[in-house]
């Protein structure tokens, strides 16, 4: 069976999960009749199938070639989150909606200008730059806006919270893949043993150093924690698959944990976190800084092992007061976890898993190094995401505002996201198309 | 560079594997630590959305129950406004503040079961609804303690001391549970401090008990063979217990009076003596046996509840410290102080041949399909005293009611046994403590009761506690 046709037969589940989905929620609403039921989740149904069945033609016109998993399991964790908001609130999920044709719209575009994605190695630095001006852009005056203490976004009035964020991780893992393309060699050969531990040359270090600062540097800037832990987990995968040297990841984390060390314990804010993530049930936080947390593992513990069902949960108390904040971006994994207890939720995190591994065939059949790389970048820019928020929503980390990727509410993610599995398609469509 | 993209990935695999054994963590290892945490407010809103059962009398009269609001959620109903206001309690649900057998059956009431029922009532799609709880308590008998009390602070406890099922169950001032839902309700009702609406005079109610303890040490000195009823002893008054003189009432003197004259006519002096032979250790053995120093064996919150004992400043000490007067003790006095439940609890054991049921207000439990899921089965708490002691101690209980102190509740047609209590709590202002303990048919115990009135002035138990007692008594038996 041809790729494509394997695609196509990849989109039923997640068609027939749609479905499902806004069927078992209209049922726990009770506001239906048999009837509109049918009806109306039917049209759900065939209106995302529709899209989904447009951008597969339209792959099989412009990616032949392309790994035929990676799409049908967006289409999955897309048409998942979708009834997971639908379920929140129509009018979000009306706009989540919207924002998936804008996604698929900037999937084809990208698709369509950027054939020959390796003209992305010319334009590196400006790349780079302009990822880390976009970071910065939140703490401007006017147009930045804090949310629970992060620089993360940027006022658009009447259009969205634009999440810089989103976009600057995947200009800084094309930089990343090309610039250590380059130096991979260099970094390899004049490596020095010192101690027992394998330095890099000095000459080639700096640059490394510089990305550390930066990673240090975001991290006063944007203050957020779960960014710079994806942004600089991002730059040791890539390190540690261009060197094949543990000793270079080895020391990267020793310098990550020494600034997270200082940040963690010298600026307030990030204490803030730590101190709510090591005690997350404290009575005395509950009130203010620590009644994310604690509602998101009370929301955990109420959905159990199978969970309470779609629609299932309680989201507010009887005066309208929201029980589990942030529920359709950040704690969407809590409510998850509340709905369709640990078995949906691991269900979920074996899919993220499945499409990190797409992603990471992707780079194994690559051709060239920076194809490899930039494979490479992007699948573990976006496990990292997954990790961060999940982890801390489960507090395996301090929890940080960064979005479950498909999955959350916000069209910066979906955009970005889109564009992210654009660029493993097409690096993908050249890694299998025959000689 | 497959390599390390390989070992990458397992690195990544690694991670995952993190989040699901936290995310277990959270839903299975840790859960029932978090669902119990207070801070967490979901099972309380979640108990908005269910039908809490109702709790009903025996003949099927509503006490509680739950009615739909507008926005779907259900609010608690209580019919019988301030009658049943401290056995039945009220359940503040948004605030998980519950009071009465509104808590101590919270769990029936609010259709909690096992972990596994709800799975596979989940998998059938079935709504969770609460249990119907019939109580034991009898509406007529309650509403005549409520009228005879008339308002006066004070309590009344009956119970059958065959089966232990609680009849009357009054405390006054009472309150009503409705209004505990309403907004600031409840603090209302806990600043009242000159009425202290909620506190449960049943239960939670310490008093001097006076002559009325006179039973315990009457069935120590017989039980424990060092005294039969013709035992005499020096019934002067004016006698001096443990160094002070002691008087009997009225300073009447008792020409050597028998342990039966002694009850009948409540001599201070004879009992007095009586507690010193008998002993510390001997007293605190019986008093233990009667449920002196526990909790009552009742189907009631536990935080509503205290024990019967010597106190000092508030807290138990035991009856073999060297700082008890005995003396006085087994009259009532010293710092003796007892709920009402615990001297209806001593007329219990004696009506019972000896035997002491446990009370419980729970007659069933009844699941919303009608079946009865629970029926509370009689259980006996101790056996303080022998049968013959009871039986000796019925005959003379039966002559305080015919020809001595408590001849105000006599009944035309019923015996009833009975012992008065006055204790002093202010001697200057004439302020007392009066107190009726009795059980009826005296030939065929079937109601035990306790009934005090707080602070009177130059009241008996013989005049106020006793009329109190036996409208209750006519009311239970003459039907």
């Amino acid at each position: 069976m041809s790729a494509r046709n394997r695609e196509l037969l990849g989109l039923i589940p997640a068609s027939l999960l749609v479905t499902a989905g806004f069927a078992a929620v209209f049922i726990e609403r009770g506001s239906l009749s048999q009837n509109e039921l049918s009806d109306l989740s039917l049209t759900y149904g065939l209106i995302f199938l529709g899209l989904c069945l447009g951008a597969h033609i339209f792959l099989r016109i412009a990616l032949p070639y392309a790994d035929p998993y990676l799409f049908p399991l967006v289409a999955v964790l897309a048409c998942f989150g979708l009834v997971m908001i639908y379920r929140i609130d129509d009018t979000l999920a009306r706009q989540q909606a919207q924002w998936f044709v804008v996604g698929l719209l900037l999937f084809a575009a990208t698709i369509v200008f950027l054939r020959d994605y390796r003209k992305l190695e010319q334009y590196r630095y400006v790349i780079a730059a302009a990822s880390l001006a976009l970071l910065c852009l939140p703490r401007l005056p006017v147009i930045g806006a804090q949310v629970n203490g992060a620089y993360l976004g940027i006022r658009i009035p009447g259009v969205m919270v634009f999440q810089p964020t989103e976009f600057a991780k995947l200009g800084i893992v094309i930089f990343l893949a090309s610039y250590l393309r380059d130096t991979r060699q260099v970094l390899v050969v004049g490596a020095r043993r010192v101690l027992g531990v394998t330095l890099p040359p000095l000459k080639h270090f700096a640059p490394l150093l510089l990305v550390w600062g930066m990673a240090m540097l975001l991290l006063i800037v944007i203050r957020d924690l779960g960014s710079s832990l994806m942004f600089f987990g991002a730059f040791l995968a890539l390190l540690y698959v261009a060197t094949n040297r543990f000793s270079f990841v080895f020391i990267g984390l020793l310098l990550f944990g020494i600034g997270a060390w200082y940040l963690g314990t010298h600026v307030s804010h990030v204490t803030d976190r730590v101190d709510v993530w090591l005690d997350p049930l404290n009575p005395a936080r509950y009130g203010n800084e620590g009644y994310q947390i604690a509602n998101s593992l009370f929301a955990q513990a109420d959905g159990g092992l199978l969970g309470r069902g779609f629609g299932g949960a309680l989201l507010e108390t009887p005066n309208g007061f929201p029980l589990l904040p942030a529920r359709e971006t950040d704690l969407i994994y809590a409510l998850i976890v509340n709905e369709l207890g640990l078995v949906g939720a691991a269900a979920l995190l074996i899919v993220y898993l499945m499409f990190v591994e797409r992603g990471f065939k992707t780079a194994l059949l690559a051709r060239d190094s920076f194809s490899t790389l930039l494979a490479v970048g992007l699948a573990a820019v976006f496990a990292l995401q997954v990790f961060v928020i999940v982890g801390g929503v489960t507090n395996v980390i301090p929890l940080t505002g960064v979005t479950l990727p498909f999955v959350s509410y916000g069209g910066s993610s979906i955009l970005a996201n889109f564009v992210l599995l654009a660029l493993l398609l097409l690096v993908s469509d050249k890694a299998r198309r025959p000689a | 560079m497959s390599v390390p993209i390989i070992r990458l990935f397992l690195a990544i695999v690694v991670l995952f594997a993190l989040l699901v054994a936290w995310t277990s963590r959270w839903t299975i290892f840790q859960a029932d630590d978090l669902r119990a945490n207070t801070l967490d407010k979901r099972p309380l809103f979640a108990a908005l959305r269910v039908k809490r059962g109702a709790i009903t009398t025996e003949g099927g009269e509503v006490l509680a129950r739950s009615v739909r609001t507008r926005n779907g959620d259900y609010e608690r109903d209580y019919p019988t406004d301030s009658l049943f206001g401290h056995p039945v309690g009220y359940a503040k649900l948004l605030t998980g503040e519950l009071s009465g057998l509104e808590r101590s059956r919270n769990d029936e009431l609010s259709g909690t079961t096992s972990e596994l029922n709800s799975v596979l009532d989940q998998l059938q799609g079935k709504r969770r609804a609460g249990n119907t709880v019939v109580t034991t308590l009898d509406p007529q008998a309650q509403q005549v303690a409520t009228d005879a009390l008339d308002g006066q602070k004070g309590a009344v406890f009956a119970f059958d001391p065959r089966d232990g099922a609680v009849k009357v169950m009054v405390s006054s001032p009472g309150y009503d549970p409705n209004m505990v839902n309403g907004e600031g309700g409840l603090s209302e009702l806990n600043k009242d401090a000159a009425n202290a609406p909620l506190l449960d005079r049943v239960t939670q109610g310490a008093y001097p008990p006076g002559s009325t303890f006179k039973v315990v040490t009457a069935a120590a000195a017989l039980d424990s063979g060092k005294f039969t009823p013709d035992s005499t002893f020096d019934g002067r008054s004016g006698r001096v217990v443990s160094g002070v003189p002691l008087r009997n009432d009225g300073g009447q003197d008792f020409d050597n009076p028998s342990l039966t004259t002694s009850l009948t006519y409540s001599v201070n002096t004879a009992f007095a003596q009586m507690g010193e032979q008998l002993g510390k250790r001997t007293m605190a053995d019986y008093m233990d046996r009667f449920g002196f120093y526990r909790l009552p064996p009742l189907d009631y919150p536990d935080e509503q509840m205290i024990k019967s004992g010597e106190r000092r400043n508030g807290r138990l000490v035991p009856v073999t410290s060297p700082s008890v007067d005995v003396g006085r003790m087994a009259i009532g006095q010293d710092r003796l102080l007892v709920t009402p439940i615990q001297m209806a609890m001593v007329a219990g054991a004696v009506a019972n041949g000896g035997k002491l049921m446990e009370p419980h207000l729970t007659d069933k439990v009844v699941d919303p399909d009608g079946r009865t899921v629970k029926t509370i089965e009689p259980k006996q708490f101790s056996q303080p005293i022998s049968e013959q002691t009871a039986s000796e101690l019925t005959q003379m209980m039966g002559r305080v009611v015919e020809e001595g102190t408590g001849s105000e509740v006599q009944l035309p047609g019923i015996d009833v046994a009975g012992k008065t209590g006055t204790a002093e709590i202010d001697v200057a202002n004439d302020i007392a403590q009066p107190w009726f303990i009795a059980f009826a048919p005296a030939s065929d115990p079937q109601i035990a009761i306790a009934v005090t009135v707080e602070r009177t002035v130059g009241g008996f138990g013989g005049t106020v506690a006793a009329p109190i007692a036996r409208d209750v008594l006519a009311s239970l038996l003459q039907r």
